[in-house]
C-alpha cells in the first residue's frame, strides 16, 4: 500500500472541492471495500478525503411518501429502520443477506453501491484484468469464472456486481443522488451500474469527483409485497451465486405490478424487464412465473462453468414470486 | 437507534504532521492515547503494534474472518479495515477491556464454562462480536433470520438460529461453533452481559 | 501427523492400577507430596477446564507475532508471479529507496543456508522458481506498512518455462511411490481381478476430492532475534523441537544455540507440523539486518507456501456376495506432488484394514507437477480415502438392498486383514449400533428422494471412521518442589487440543496431587524434547513420558526420608525404549458418523440438519476438551463435504481460492447441533493412560456420511466434492440414477 494524504472534510461542498483539486483523491466512508482494495494494491489513492462524518447519515421521509437514505447510513442501521422493514422489506432483507454483522455496522449505503467486483483476477494485481488495467485482457473468460456473469458480459469483462442491496434498490426503482463540481444530479438505480462493454474499468455512471450523497426510494406501492432471496455456497457470510429481489402486487389472482431484479448474474443488478412484461396482467401462478423467468433468462450466455446460474436464477425467481403470491392470497 | 445519534463530538480532526502521517487521539478501553501514525495504519495494527494490545487478532487482514473484531463506540467492527486516522476521537473497546478487574465479563465466563474455544485465536473476536450481538438484539436490530412478523424495533429474542446467523462473521477453524452458540445463549439468558462492562466501560 | 509406524510396549499393570485408584499408594510417611487431605476426584477422565482458557478469553495469551522486542523490524515476503522458471532480473532499488526500508533479501544477498532434508526451506538460495507463490524476496522495514509497500515495489524479471499444474487419471508423469505410510505405494493381497470378476454384486465408482487448505485462524508467523549468537524465535508451530533441529541444520548451529517458543498456537491442522518458511525467513532477516524481525505471512499467500491437501482422484471397486460380505476390494488413487519434494496423500491406506477383503488391491500413483508442495492436512490419507471408500460402501448397500449400517457390520474383520494381527481393540460394530440408536437411524425408508417438505428433500446417511494409533519418543522432566508443588517440563505444543490441561491431569493422576499443585511447562525447545502435535499422537506420546517421569518421581519421593532439599527432586525420563518395539496388535481408533441433510430443490443448497459421531478411541482423558476436538473435526468434515474447494488455475498455476472470502470454511450458520459420543473403551495395549488419538478421526467419515445423506435425500449420487449448488442442481435436473 502506497502512502497517502488524509483530509477530513466538514461539508459536501468541501468534499467535492477537495476532490476536484487533488488528482488521485478518493472518498473514504466506511472503507470496508476501499481499504481492502488498497491492501491488495488494486486501489492506490494519493489522498483519502474522509467523508465519514458528513451529516449524510439520516433516513428521512419524503413528502411523496418515499424515503431519502443518506449515503453514510450504515447497512445495519438501514436494515433496522422501521420504515424500511415495514414498507420495503426487500431492502432490509437484501442488506441483512450481505456480508457480516461487523461489516454491516461499518459499510455505508454509498459504499455498498460503489463496491467493486470480487472477481479473483481483478483482485490479484499480478494478473491481467481489463477492469483494473484496461487492455491487459480478461483471463476469467477462460479461467475461474464459476461465480461470474451469465448476462450482459462482454469480451472484455465477465465480472459481477457483488452488492445485495443494489439488487433490491434496482427492483424498488430507487434513485441515486450525486453531487459533483457541476452540481447535483440523479441517476435511476437501474442505470447506475453499467454493463462492461468495452470500458469495464467503469463500474457505474458516477463521474470523476462526484460524491454519492443519497439514495431515494419512491413511495411503496399499496398492496405490494416484496422479498429478497439469495443462494450461496455457505449459509451466511458469502457472496451470492445468484439472488433475486421481487416486488409483487396481485389483485384477484392476477399480477397487477411486478418488479424483478437479479443479483450475481451480471455487471450490474439485472432488472428483469422482459419478465415483468410477461407478468403484467398474467395469472399469479407458478407456471406464469416460470414463463416470465424464462423470458428474461433467454438472453443468458453462460460461460463454461457457470451455466448453473441460469436454472438457479429461474428457480429463485419462481420461488420468490410464488411465495409472494401465496402471501398475497392469504392476506 | 436513530442513525447519527450517540457519536461523540469531533475533535476537529487529526493533526497532519506531514503528507503521510498525522497526530491523532483515540480512547482505548477507557484510556486516551495520542500518537503520530502513518495514515496507512489500521486500528488493528495500532492496537497490536503500537499499543501492545494483542487481544484483537489478525486472521486475514481483509474483513473475511472476524478475528480482529472490536467495539467502536460500542458497536462491533472489523478493526483490520478501519484506518486509525479516520477514527481519531473514537472510543474503542477490545477484549482486554471487557473484564472488570479480575471479574470476567459474563461472555468470557460463558466461553470458559462451555469450552467454546480451542486454539483461542478467534476467541477475542468471537467474544467482542458476541458483546455486539447481545446489544444489537436488545436494541431491536434484525438479522436475516428474524421473522418478518417481528415488530420493528422491538428486542429480538436470541434463539440458536439467531445466534448462528449473527455470529457468522466470526470464523472458527477449530469448529467451536456449537459451544459458542451455547455460550452466547447462556450470556443472553442471564441478561447481565448486555449492560456489562463491555459496551459502556470503554 | 507422521505415519511412521512407531510401535510401543504395553503398559505395566502396576502403572495402570495405580491411577485407577484415584490416588497414590498409601504413603509411608507424611510429606507435602504424599498426603492429600482427602481422596481426590480422579483426574483422568475428569472434565478439567482448559488451563490457559482464562488467558485466551481475556486476550492475554500471546501468539508468535505478538512479541515485539525493542527495535523490532517487520518483514513482508514477495511471492513469485510465474508458475515455473528462473529469476533473470531483480530490481530492489525502488523498494530500498522507500522511507523506513532496511533491506530486501533475495537469493543474491540472503544468508546461505545448509542443505537439509526439507527442500521447501531452501529459501532465497537460488534463482529457480518451482511454482507460483514460491518466495523470491523478503522486504524488511521499520514498520509493517513500509515493509508491505517495499515488497510491492520489488521488481522481479523471470525467464518462464512451460508449466503443468493439472493432475489427471492418465497423466503421463504418474508413478507409484516407493513407500507410503511405512508400506509400499501399491500392494495386492489375493487375486483382486478374479475375485471382482466373480462377485455377484459389484460397484465400480470414481470420486474426486479437490485441493483443500488447512487455513488455521492464526496465519503462520515468527518473531526472530539473535542475541550474542543465540537465536530466539517465537514461531507458530506444532512442534518447537523439530523447528529447533531444522534451524540448527540450516544455520549450522547447535540446538543449544537456538530457542524456539510456541507457547500458544492458533491452530495448525498439519500446516504447522514441520517448520514453514516464516521461521526460516525471519531468522535470516534478523541475521541479515541485526535487528529482531517479525514476519506474519499474509493470508492470501498461505496456499502457496504452507502446504495443502493434495487433490485425489479415486477409483473404488468392491465385489460382494448376495449376503453383503466383501470378496474383492480395490482402492486406487491418483494425486500430485510438487517438483520440490515428494509428499503422498496416502488415501488408499484405510482400505487395507477397514473391512473383510480376501482379495484386495490398493494403489497410490502421483505426478510431480509445478504446484505448491502439498503437506499434511487433518487426517492426511484417511479423510479423502474414507470419503471414497465409505461412499462406495453406501453404493454397495444400495445395490444389495442392505441397510448400510448392517452392511458394515457384516464386513467387520476379526483380525487385521493384511497381517492377521489381532486388533488391540476394535469397536466399530458397537459404534455403528450405539450411534444408530442415539441418532434414531431406524426405522429408515431406504428409498431415495421420498422425504419432501416443501421445497426441501431430506435424507440420512452413515459412514465409518478410523484413524491409526501412533506414538513417538518423547522426554519429560518431573520436579517436586520443597513447598509441595510439582512442575512438569516437556516440549509439547497446545494447538488448541488442550495439551496443557490433559498433561496436568496425567501428572496429577500419577502423583496423586490436586491439579492446582501441578505446573506444566510446554511450548519451548529449551524443554525436554518432544514429538510435534500431530498424527493424533500428542497426548499418547507426551503423556507417556510425563507418566513415566512422574512415576519415577513418585518412587524417589517414597524412598526419600525427611523434608525435601531446598532444590527439590527432579527426574527425567524418556520413552525411547517403550516406543521402539513393534506392537503385536493392530491399533486404530474407530467411529461411526450419522448425518441428516436437507437439500433445497430450487437452489441446490445443502444444509446439514444433524450430525452425530459415535467413537471408540480408548480412554477419554478429558471429556470436555475431547468433545471439542471430535466436534471440531466433524465440522471440518462438514466443510470438506459441502463447501471447501480450491483449484489450480491452469494458466497462472496458483490456487484460485486463496483467501477466506473465496475459500469457504464453515461459518456458524452452517453448523447445526453436532453431537459427539464415545464408548468407554478399555485397551491395555496402548500406553499407560489407555488412550488413542482423537484429533483427526472427527474429519474422517463425516464427508461420506453427508454425501450419502444427500443421495438419500435427492436420489442422485454426487461423486465430486464439494457438494455445492452447481453440482446438486445439475443432479436434481437429471433423471434419478
Amino acid at each position: 500500500m502506497r502512502p497517502f494524504g488524509y483530509l477530513r472534510v466538514a461539508s459536501v461542498d468541501e468534499a467535492v472541492r477537495a476532490a476536484a483539486g487533488q488528482p488521485g483523491a478518493q472518498f473514504l466512508a466506511g472503507g470496508t471495500n476501499l481499504v481492502d482494495l488498497m491492501k491488495l494494491g488494486v486501489e492506490a489513492p494519493r489522498t483519502l478525503i474522509d467523508i465519514g462524518r458528513l451529516p449524510l447519515d439520516r433516513v428521512e421521509e419524503l413528502p411523496d411518501g418515499g424515503l431519502r437514505i443518506g449515503a453514510l447510513v450504515r447497512n445495519a442501521d438501514l436494515a433496522a429502520v422501521p420504515a424500511v422493514r415495514d414498507r420495503y422489506p426487500v431492502l432490509s432483507q437484501a442488506l441483512l443477506a450481505g456480508a457480516s454483522g461487523q461489516l454491516r455496522n461499518t459499510a455505508t449505503t454509498g459504499g455498498n453501491l460503489l463496491q467493486r467486483t470480487r472477481c479473483g483476477y481483478f483482485q490479484d494485481v499480478s494478473k491481467p484484468c481489463n477492469k483494473r488495467e484496461p487492455g491487459t485482457g480478461c483471463p476469467a473468460r477462460e479461467g475461474a469464472h464459476r461465480d461470474l456473469a451469465v448476462l450482459g458480459h462482454s469480451a472484455h469483462c465477465v465480472a459481477t456486481q457483488p452488492s445485495d442491496m443494489a439488487v433490491a434498490l434496482a427492483a424498488l426503482d430507487a434513485t441515486v443522488c450525486l453531487h459533483g463540481p457541476e452540481g447535483e444530479r440523479t441517476v435511476p438505480a437501474t442505470e447506475f451500474h453499467r454493463l462492461p462493454g468495452d470500458s469495464p474499468e467503469r463500474d457505474t455512471e458516477i463521474r470523476l469527483g462526484e460524491l454519492l450523497t443519497a439514495v431515494e426510494l419512491p413511495p411503496a406501492r399499496p398492496g405490494a409485497r416484496s422479498r429478497y432471496r439469495k443462494a450461496r455456497d455457505r449459509a451466511s457470510f458469502a457472496f451470492a451465486l445468484a439472488s433475486v429481489a421481487a416486488v409483487l402486487t396481485v389483485r384477484d389472482g392476477t399480477v397487477e405490478h411486478a418488479a424483478l431484479a437479479f443479483g450475481g448474474l451480471a455487471h450490474r443488478p439485472w432488472r428483469a424487464r422482459a419478465a415483468e412484461a410477461v407478468l403484467r396482467g398474467a395469472p399469479a401462478t407458478e407456471e406464469h412465473f416460470a414463463r416470465a423467468a424464462d423470458a428474461e433468462l433467454a438472453a443468458a450466455a453462460p460461460l463454461r462453468d457457470n451455466g448453473f446460474k441460469v436454472p438457479l436464477a429461474r428457480a429463485l425467481a419462481v420461488g420468490v414470486l410464488t411465495d409472494l403470491a401465496g402471501r398475497a392470497a392469504h392476506g | 437507534m436513530a442513525p447519527g445519534e450517540g457519536r461523540p463530538d469531533d475533535t476537529g480532526g487529526p493533526h497532519p504532521v506531514n503528507g503521510r502521517r498525522s497526530e491523532l487521539t483515540l480512547t482505548v478501553n477507557g484510556t486516551r492515547h495520542t500518537l503520530t501514525l502513518d495514515h496507512r495504519t489500521t486500528v488493528l495494527d495500532l492496537l497490536r503494534e503500537h499499543l501492545g494490545l494483542t487481544g484483537a487478532k489478525k486472521g486475514c487482514d481483509h474483513g473475511q474472518c472476524g478475528a480482529c473484531t472490536v467495539l467502536v463506540e460500542g458497536r462491533r467492527a472489523n478493526s483490520c479495515l478501519l484506518l486509525a486516522v479516520a477514527h481519531d476521537g473514537r472510543r474503542i473497546t477490545t477484549v482486554e477491556g471487557l473484564a472488570d478487574g479480575e471479574r470476567l465479563h459474563p461472555l468470557q465466563e460463558a466461553f470458559l464454562d462451555r469450552d467454546a474455544l480451542q486454539c483461542g485465536y478467534c476467541t477475542p473476536g468471537q467474544i467482542c462480536s458476541a458483546v455486539g450481538v447481545l446489544a444489537e438484539a436488545a436494541d431491536g436490530f434484525p438479522s436475516l433470520v428474524t421473522p418478518d412478523t417481528a415488530r420493528s424495533g422491538a428486542p429480538v429474542a436470541l434463539t440458536a438460529d439467531e445466534i448462528r446467523e449473527r455470529m457468522s462473521g466470526n470464523l472458527c477453524r477449530c469448529g467451536a461453533y456449537p459451544r459458542i452458540v451455547e455460550a452466547v445463549a447462556d450470556a443472553a439468558a442471564t441478561g447481565a452481559a448486555v449492560t456489562g462492562a463491555g459496551v459502556t466501560g470503554g | 501427523m507422521s505415519h511412521d509406524p512407531v510401535p510401543e510396549r504395553t503398559a505395566s499393570p502396576e502403572l495402570s492400577h495405580q491411577y485407577e485408584q484415584g490416588r497414590p499408594p498409601s504413603p509411608d510417611r507424611p510429606t507435602p507430596h504424599l498426603a492429600p487431605a482427602a481422596p481426590l476426584p480422579h483426574p483422568l477422565g475428569a472434565p478439567s477446564v482448559r488451563r490457559e482458557g482464562r488467558e485466551k478469553v481475556t486476550g492475554a495469551a500471546r501468539y508468535a507475532a505478538e512479541y515485539t522486542p525493542p527495535g523490532c523490524a517487520y518483514a513482508w515476503p514477495v511471492p513469485a508471479t510465474v508458475a515455473r522458471g528462473r529469476i533473470t532480473a531483480l530490481d530492489t532499488a525502488a523498494a530500498l529507496a522507500l522511507p523506513g526500508v532496511i533491506a530486501v533479501l533475495t537469493h543474491e544477498n540472503a544468508p546461505r543456508l545448509a542443505s537439509m532434508g526439507d527442500p521447501t526451506l531452501a529459501l532465497l538460495q537460488e534463482d529457480r522458481v518451482p511454482h507460483r507463490g514460491w518466495y523470491v524476496a523478503l522486504a524488511v522495514a521499520d514498520t509493517l506498512e513500509a515493509a508491505r509497500d517495499a515488497a510491492e515495489a520489488v521488481h522481479v524479471g523471470y525467464a518462464t518455462e512451460p508449466h503443468d499444474v493439472r493432475i489427471t487419471a492418465d497423466h503421463p508423469g504418474l508413478y507409484v511411490p516407493e513407500e507410503v505410510f511405512g508400506g509400499p505405494g501399491a500392494r495386492e493381497r489375493g487375486d483382486f481381478d478374479a475375485a471382482f470378476a466373480a462377485a455377484p454384486a459389484t460397484v465400480d465408482v470414481a470420486y474426486t476430492v479437490p485441493p483443500l487448505h488447512n487455513h488455521p485462524m492464526e496465519p503462520h508467523a515468527a518473531t526472530a532475534q539473535w542475541t550474542d549468537g543465540h537465536l530466539t524465535v517465537h514461531d507458530s508451530s506444532q512442534g518447537a523441537t523439530r523447528v529447533c533441529e531444522d534451524l540448527a541444520a540450516l544455520f549450522k548451529l547447535g540446538t543449544d544455540e537456538i530457542t524456539v517458543v510456541s507457547e500458544h498456537v492458533g491452530g495448525g491442522f498439519g500446516a504447522k507440523g514441520t517448520p514453514r518458511p516464516q521461521v526460516v525467513l525471519a531468522a535470516m532477516a534478523a541475521r541479515h539486518t541485526g535487528r529482531p524481525v517479525k514476519l506474519a505471512l499474509p493470508r492470501r499467500q498461505l496456499p502457496g507456501v504452507v502446504g495443502h491437501r493434495a487433490p485425489t482422484l479415486h477409483r473404488v471397486r468392491i465385489g460382494a456376495g448376495h449376503d453383503g460380505v466383501i470378496t474383492a476390494l480395490a482402492h486406487e488413487i491418483v494425486t500430485h506432488t510438487s517438483t520440490v519434494t515428494e509428499f503422498v496423500e496416502q488415501a488408499a491406506i484405510p482400505a487395507r484394514m477397514m473391512y473383510t477383503s480376501p482379495h484386495s488391491r490398493t494403489v497410490h500413483r502421483l505426478a510431480a507437477l509445478d504446484v505448491p508442495t502439498p503437506s499434511w492436512m487433518r487426517a492426511p490419507g484417511e479423510a479423502p480415502g474414507m470419503y471414497a471408500l465409505e461412499s462406495a460402501l453406501d453404493e454397495l448397500a444400495v445395490v444389495l438392498d442392505i441397510d448400510p449400517v448392517e452392511l458394515r457390520i457384516r464386513n467387520d474383520p476379526a483380525t487385521e486383514p493384511d497381517t492377521g494381527r489381532p486388533f488391540s481393540s476394535r469397536h466399530l460394530v458397537e459404534c455403528l449400533r450405539v450411534g444408530a440408536e442415539r441418532f434414531g437411524w431406524l426405522p429408515r425408508d431406504p428409498r431415495p428422494a421420498v422425504r419432501r417438505r416443501g421445497d426441501l428433500l431430506l435424507g440420512t446417511g452413515v459412514a465409518a471412521a478410523t484413524y491409526p494409533v501412533q506414538i513417538s519418543e518423547t522426554e519429560a522432566e518431573a520436579h517436586a518442589a520443597a513447598d509441595g508443588g510439582y512442575r512438569i517440563r516437556v516440549n509439547a505444543t497446545d494447538i488448541g487440543t488442550g495439551a496443557r490441561t490433559v498433561l496436568t491431569q496425567i501428572a496429577a493422576a500419577v502423583l496423586g496431587a490436586p491439579e492446582d499443585r501441578v505446573q506444566v511447562d510446554i511450548g519451548s525447545s529449551d524443554l525436554p524434547p518432544a514429538v510435534l502435535a500431530g498424527g493424533s499422537a500428542g497426548t499418547a506420546s507426551w503423556g507417556w513420558a510425563v507418566h513415566k517421569a512422574c512415576t519415577s518421581l513418585l518412587a524417589r519421593l517414597r524412598a526419600h526420608h525427611g523434608p525435601l532439599p531446598a532444590e527439590g527432586i527432579t527426574v527425567t525420563e524418556d520413552t525411547r525404549q517403550e516406543t521402539a518395539e513393534p506392537s503385536p496388535y493392530a491399533r486404530h481408533a474407530f467411529g461411526a458418523v450419522f448425518a441428516e441433510v436437507e437439500v433445497d430443490t430450487r437452489t441446490g443448497e445443502v444444509r446439514v440438519r444433524r450430525l452425530l459421531g459415535q467413537y471408540a478411541a480408548g480412554r477419554i482423558l478429558n471429556p470436555r476438551t475431547a468433545r471439542s476436538q471430535f466436534v471440531g473435526g466433524m465440522i471440518m468434515g462438514l466443510g470438506m463435504a459441502l463447501m471447501e474447494d480450491s483449484a489450480l488455475d491452469p494458466v497462472f498455476g496458483d490456487f484460485t481460492a486463496c483467501d477466506l472470502a473465496a475459500y469457504h470454511i464453515p461459518a456458524c450458520a452452517d453448523v447445526p447441533a453436532v453431537e459427539a459420543h464415545w464408548l468407554d473403551e478399555e485397551d491395555p495395549h496402548l500406553n499407560p493412560m489407555g488412550s488413542k488419538g482423537i484429533g483427526e478421526i472427527g474429519i474422517v467419515g463425516t464427508p461420506a456420511a453427508i454425501g450419502n445423506a444427500v443421495w438419500h435425500a435427492i436420489g442422485a449420487r454426487l461423486r465430486d466434492l464439494p457438494l455445492t449448488p452447481d453440482r446438486t442442481l445439475a443432479a436434481l435436473a437429471a433423471p434419478l440414477t
